[in-house]
């Protein structure tokens, strides 16, 4: 009946599109992967909030002044902060179609990582090793998860980046390999989101608690 | 509206480089001069608070922490704007509604978690009985 007083203005409704409507490959991926960052975001809420609930829950065990070096993660923050503009200079190298520009930065940012990663796993087995491992305590359980769950992230991003590595060696920048790291840029930069999440709750404000 | 865009990108299909976001918006990369000034407002953003912990510059524990949390807040911002790209524009408005949504439920939970859990502490605590008499 409406539908009828629509036609009755004189302007027939049009519910199909005449011009084909070409969506550009990949048009939709970036959202997608966005989509997919914001799921993971929740997940590291749900291990922060554990973090801020079980964090004070000792058992007698280790403190966080015990345990933590902060120059240690002064120096890995460093490396990943400085991967994140490695890897902004890939991009930009990227879109000005320089294909060895894009590698290069992509490898030192893939160093930079491994580096961060290896720091990381450094405290893991200095912690273990004095006995702080994650049933000692609430409060080492919460830790291991949340920081470990962030490093098994920073791993899969390297791997994804060596793979990329060998994608655009092999094929160059084509449009797909562009998505590609521009995805992949997408999840670097927010781990380094969630690291500064991680470095102020977990690291700085355990050594004021 | 999809008619204009469709013409939009047959329009910028002539164009060399082929970019895969012209379905009806242009997706900023940014460029040299802003991934430097992200890079160096973040370094300052981490290097202060690093510098009131390492060298016990506050003493007021409360205050330190607040302060602290509030300089990982800015600089989340800064990475969000300056190397994420964040901006109400991009994917038509998309990204930064799924991020709006993402923040309420990261907010819902975090402090609803915290505050049940504290107050359950609290009540939980064996010096809360004032009096031994209620026990009975």
């Amino acid at each position: 009946m409406s539908s009828h007083a629509t036609t009755a203005e004189g302007e027939a409704p049009q519910f199909y599109e005449l011009v084909p409507h070409h969506h550009a490959p990949h048009g939709s991926t970036q959202i997608g992967f966005w989509i997919y960052l914001m799921s993971d975001c929740l997940i590291f809420a749900s291990l922060f909030a554990i973090y801020g609930v079980l964090g004070g829950n000792f058992a007698a065990g280790p403190s966080p002044e015990h345990l933590f070096n902060l120059q240690l993660v002064a120096v890995s923050t460093g490396a990943l902060l400085l991967s994140s503009i490695t890897y902004g200079f890939a991009m930009l190298d990227m879109d000005e179609g320089k294909k060895t520009g894009t590698l290069v930065w992509l490898v030192i940012t893939g160093i930079l990582g491994a580096v961060f990663l290896g720091l990381t796993l450094y405290e893991f087995y200095h912690m273990i090793h004095e006995g702080a491992v994650p049933q000692r305590s609430a409060f080492l359980s919460a830790f291991f998860v949340l920081v470990g769950t962030h490093a098994l992230h920073v791993t899969f991003g390297i791997l994804w980046l060596v793979t990329l590595l060998v994608q655009i060696g092999a094929k160059g920048l084509i449009p797909a390999n562009k998505i590609r790291v521009q995805c992949l840029s997408m999840f670097w930069h927010f781990l380094d989101v969630i690291w500064i999440g991680v470095f102020t709750v977990v690291y700085l404000m355990g050594m004021l608690r | 509206m999809s008619a204009h865009t469709s013409t939009d990108t047959l329009a910028s299909g002539t164009h060399a480089h082929p970019n895969p976001d012209a379905h009806g918006d242009g997706h900023d990369h940014g460029t040299r001069r802003t991934y430097l000034i992200g890079f160096a407002l973040s370094v300052i953003l981490t290097a202060i608070p690093f510098w009131l912990v390492m060298g016990d510059v506050i003493a007021d524990t409360t205050i330190a922490t607040l302060v602290i949390m509030g300089f990982g807040v800015v600089q989340i911002f800064v990475h969000m704007v300056y190397f994420l790209h964040m901006n109400t524009k991009s994917e038509g408005g998309w990204t930064m509604m799924a991020a709006i949504f993402t923040i309420i439920i990261i907010v819902i939970a975090l402090s609803g978690s915290l505050w049940v859990m504290f107050h359950l502490n609290t009540n939980m605590m064996p010096g809360h009985i004032m009096n031994p008499a209620d026990l009975i």
